[in-house]
């Protein structure tokens, strides 16, 4: 390589490096930031190094697994609370609205809203997450013993939550 | 070993070796698309979870793995067009960028509209929708600079700096799932264990990606003559070319 070539080569990769390093840097100070959202067990047992906990009235975002048969609804309002958990402690969400179509026990779900209690989400907006498996749904119940539920049929919410009520 | 490369420096060589490939490249695309698609759409099962709403990955997720790979290739003719100084390299910056940035559109937009009925919500300021974001702009910024300039080979120069700086942003984008917990699902087809997708959803899936691999490659192609044509117009060879 003619020596003009290789000076420019080293310019360019120690721009793309430079760049690279400065990157990182940014994103490692900012990690806890870029983070979407609190699991339960960070919101009552601290999160990071230095266990900072969100304080009681500040607007966070709490995402975890929807408990089994936590689900309780108001049967004249749209109000509905339930507990989410990621492997470790629970908390209880607060909501009044409309679920998201993949809302179900089991399911991960992330809650914006404020933090009314150590442990209780007061939530303004509940979104659903999915993971990053596919399958047909007879393969599901068979692998998983999932039974399918369709979220385009007008029963397919009801259930769980009358479920929850009968116990 | 690079010497086979050489003589397509040259724009009426390189115009000529796309010319040959651009109406293969063209008809398998549209083939593989057809297949893809049709299956994918209609052929493939619904999901256990997101019913029929799922079949929009088969065009959200083509769309945005190529949407970095295009920025990969981007970065790459900017590497060889800043250290070696073809004018070809510099041209393919310029052909590669809008097809980059409407790809990068396309898988945004096919989030959103999947995002609305699954998670509840268009947008959310997570890492994975940020970074493919910051990736639409740094497109933006790479078509703008290049054309910012009256003289065309400064512009190609400050779009190439641009497009290599950004090459960043790529793996920024693809270990977001993992690095930060996000909204967005972790990846289901793009890493090195089985994917998590049954095979009877994954084949329509992998035929998709290899038509819009194919449909990118023929746009590329056809853009990249186009500019060949446009810089080389006061030459006899263009000129001979258009009439």
């Amino acid at each position: 390589m003619i020596p003009r070539r290789k000076k420019r080569l080293t310019w360019v990769i120690s721009l793309i490096a430079g760049v690279a390093v400065a990157v990182s840097l940014i994103l490692y100070a900012l990690n806890q930031n870029i983070d979407l959202f609190y699991t339960p067990s960070e919101v009552l047992a601290g999160k990071g190094k230095d266990l900072t906990r969100p304080q009681v009235g500040q607007r966070i975002r709490v995402g975890g697994m929807v408990v089994e048969d936590s689900v309780r609804r108001d049967p004249q309002t749209l109000q509905v609370h339930f507990r989410v958990t990621d492997t470790g402690p629970e908390m209880t969400v607060l909501y009044t609205g409309i679920l998201p179509d993949l809302f179900r026990e089991g399911q991960g779900i992330v809650a914006q809203g404020i933090l009314i209690e150590p442990d209780v989400l007061q939530a303004t907006e509940v979104l659903a997450k999915h993971d990053e498996e596919y399958m047909p749904p007879e393969l599901a119940e068979a692998m998983k013993g999932i039974k399918h539920v369709n979220p385009n049929a007008p029963d397919a919410y009801s259930e769980p939550a009358g479920d929850g009520d009968k116990q | 070993m690079w010497r086979w490369l050489h003589p397509y420096a040259k724009g009426e060589a390189s115009y000529r070796l796309l010319g040959r490939w651009l109406p293969w490249l063209t008809g398998s695309a549209v083939l593989t698309m057809m297949v893809g698609l049709i299956w994918g759409l209609f052929y493939a099962p619904p999901d256990y979870q997101q019913g029929d709403s799922y079949r929009i990955i088969y065009i959200h997720v083509p769309a945005a793995i190529f949407s970095m790979g295009t920025y990969t290739a981007m970065a790459i003719a900017a590497l060889i067009a800043l250290v070696w100084q073809i004018r070809t390299a510099e041209w393919a910056i310029a052909a590669i960028a809008p097809v980059g940035a409407v790809l990068t559109f396309i898988a945004l937009f096919t989030g959103a509209v999947w995002g609305k009925p699954m998670w509840g919500t268009w947008w959310e300021w997570d890492a994975r929708l940020t970074s493919q974001l910051i990736l639409l702009f740094l497109y933006l910024g790479v078509i703008a600079l290049y054309h910012a300039f009256s003289d065309s080979r400064t512009g190609a120069k400050a779009a190439g700096i641009l497009a290599l700086v950004g090459v960043v942003n790529v793996p920024i984008i693809h270990y977001s799932v993992y690095w930060w917990n996000t909204l967005h699902q972790g990846a289901t087809i793009t890493k090195f264990e089985k994917p998590s997708m049954a095979t009877s959803m994954l084949i329509p899936l992998l035929i998709c990606l290899l038509g819009f691999a194919l449909m990118t490659a023929a746009f590329i192609c056809q853009r990249l003559r186009n500019e060949i044509l446009r810089q080389e117009l006061h030459r006899d060879w263009a000129q001979q070319e258009l009439n």
